[in-house]
């Protein structure tokens, strides 16, 4: 409890932790909804917000909040998917080249920076361009997770070469501890306050890139996300014929959502960095 | 000599093997996937027969068997890959046939390099000029406003900023044309009055990019400056008498600039689908659009293109910043 009371003295934690409860009871409210995601002309078409229909309906007669609740469920999903896979991978990789240096290590770099060097959204189109009639929530998932995992094998991998340096391993190896034992047990403590706010970073990116995936029609345009609604709001030319409030409702809590995710993993490493701490909630 | 042999030379092989691995990506992706792909291509444009011009159906058919490699081993095709990208052909782009694909690249291409390489001067250089600012005198309110400002506009994608720009004046203000490079129609000469019509279409992707870049580098280099305003020499040069000026733009911040250097070497590749993407919202006629065209009218040639030469100029500009790095460094200069 003192660590949530800690947290919440900074504003950006509890602006983004409102924001990411509002989200998320949206994202529950969706298994509520009277509609189905994948029908249309359910309701009327083209209405502005009102009391019956909150945040108006779209020209596919569907009802814009309840969509938006489907597309922040799923978005979420997607993003969960990518960054758990992708954290795993991460950490295999990261423990491995950390733990094993010599050739593992410089291989394993290797693919790491390739990876961060190359303009990946292209590799992304043309691979999501060959699975586009398979495109669902997992196989976007997959597909992020394949792809996000280098720059948190390089943190990962920092902070277990560290580790080997010190007494406790030898301690460890001298009486007898094997090295899986060893690199979950031992190391992995040390490790999980950096696993946990690059999650909350990769999540945001997944994210992203399932919009900008979305926008150029290469996912499942029949699954409500933040992307594929801004997709059909723009096919539609909401802009020029002055549907605002369909375009701004998937923009609007995008942004709403990208802010939420940064300011909640910044402000969980400036907790988790004790030179910071001490700045922010002093030294007791 | 060992500047050559300890960072030259493993700086290049470093950089072969990148581009080597980012191009057997390219060609093992198509064949990894469960369908075969020339069959699905030929399939769709056997679907559009009737509005394609009579031959171009066998021309792309005869490109795309040798690009995927129907013939042969994964050896052989492998061969035959590098065979073409060596000669840098890329076939003909099937949605404006019989157009090459290095044709279509090299139109686009100037375009996008022109609009990357000024935002990306610019962000860099204005963002650590503030991030180093707002860094020494960070208990100032200014200072903490412009942190908060940044706060806000860093996590957003690419995607998302430069379409609530668009919205913003497309709808709020309308002071800058919201798509295009120029007028329509215009002809590309080297006339005032093309290059303001020019400069004029870009402020608008120029700005979203540079002001998501600042935003970036201002919050990079406000923690690196604090943690230099920390270190002793810091201290030592205040008792010594030096004045704030001084020490802020000659010790602080070109210190902090060194990171900073490494650090837009390393995420240049995301500047630039960054850039491909923000040319899709404004409809700047650069590869981003090029790339948009290729995905909707399903032109695999095209897009292959479009990878391949963006691994290539990418790891290169890479390797340029990373071996400038030295001229930078009076530590290495020095050497």
């Amino acid at each position: 409890m003192k660590i949530l009371r800690d947290l919440f003295r900074d504003y950006r934690f509890a602006v983004s932790f409102c924001i990411l409860a509002v989200l998320v009871f949206m994202a529950l409210l969706s298994f509520f909804s009277p509609y189905d995601p994948t029908l249309w002309n359910v309701v009327p078409r083209d209405l502005k917000p009102s009391l019956k229909y909150l945040l108006g309906t779209d020209s596919n007669g569907q009802d814009i909040f309840w969509m938006a609740c489907f597309a922040v469920r799923n978005s979420l999903i997607i993003a969960l998917i990518a960054t758990l896979v992708s954290r795993i991978i991460a950490i295999l990789v990261g423990m491995l080249a950390g733990y094993k240096g010599g050739a593992t290590d410089r291989v394993l770099m290797f693919i790491s920076d390739t990876l961060l060097v190359i303009p990946l959204f292209l590799i992304m189109v043309l691979l999501a361009m060959l699975v586009r009639e398979y495109m669902n929530l997992v196989v976007l998932g997959l597909l992020l997770s394949f792809f996000g995992w280098a720059w948190d094998a390089r943190l990962i991998r920092s902070v277990i070469l560290s580790l080997r340096e010190r007494e406790f391993t030898k301690n460890a190896i001298l009486s007898g501890t094997g090295t899986l034992n060893l690199v979950l047990n031992e190391y992995m403590p040390f490790t999980m306050p950096l696993i946990f706010s690059t999650l909350i970073n990769n999540m945001a990116w997944a994210i992203g890139l399932e919009i900008t995936l979305a926008i150029l029609g290469l996912v499942n345009m029949t699954i409500p996300t933040l992307g594929t609604m801004l997709n059909w709001a723009i096919n539609y030319q909401a802009i020029l014929l002055g549907r605002w409030w369909w375009i701004l409702t998937p923009v609007t809590l995008s942004i709403f959502l990208f802010i939420a995710l940064y300011w909640l993993s910044v402000s969980i490493s400036e907790y988790l960095d004790p030179r910071t701490r001490i700045q922010r909630v002093g030294a007791g | 000599m060992a500047f050559i042999r300890g960072y030259l030379i493993p700086r290049l092989i470093q950089y072969v093997l990148v581009i080597w691995l980012g191009i057997t990506l390219v060609f093992i992706i198509p064949r990894l996937t469960p369908n075969d792909p020339v069959m699905r291509v030929v399939g769709e444009l056997r679907g559009r027969g009737s509005t394609l011009e009579p031959g171009t159906m066998d021309q792309v058919i005869a490109d795309l068997t040798e690009m995927y490699g129907l013939q042969g081993s994964w050896l052989d095709q492998y061969w035959a890959f590098w065979g073409r990208l060596f000669r840098a052909d890329f076939g003909v782009s099937f949605f404006q046939f019989p157009t090459r694909v290095n044709h279509l690249i090299a139109t686009a291409a100037p375009w996008t390099m022109a609009l990357l390489l000024t935002t990306t001067a610019i962000s860099w250089t204005m963002g650590n000029i503030f991030g180093g600012l707002a860094g020494y005198y960070s208990r100032k309110p200014w200072s903490r406003t412009l942190d908060v400002i940044a706060m806000v506009i860093r996590p957003l994608p690419y995607y998302i900023f430069s379409f609530a720009l668009l919205l913003i004046f497309a709808y709020v203000v309308r002071w800058f044309p919201i798509t295009g490079g120029a007028q329509l129609g215009a002809i590309p000469t080297w006339k005032w009055s093309y290059i303001k019509d020019v400069l004029w279409h870009s402020v608008l992707p120029a700005m979203s990019l540079i002001i998501l870049g600042v935003a970036v580098n201002f919050q990079t280099m406000k923690l690196i400056v604090q943690n230099i305003n920390a270190e002793s020499f810091v201290q030592y040069a205040k008792l010594g008498g030096v004045t704030e000026d001084r020490i802020v733009g000659r010790y602080i911040i070109r210190n902090g600039m060194l990171p900073q250097i490494t650090g837009l070497a390393l995420s240049l590749g995301q500047i630039f689908s960054g850039a491909l993407i923000t040319e899709i919202v404004f409809s700047y006629p650069g590869l981003g659009s090029l790339l948009y065209n290729a995905i909707i009218n399903g032109d695999y040639n095209l897009i292959m293109g479009i990878t391949v030469f963006s691994i290539v100029t990418i790891t290169t500009a890479i390797l340029i910043l990373d071996l400038t790095y030295p001229l930078f460094d009076p530590r290495v200069r020095y050497n």
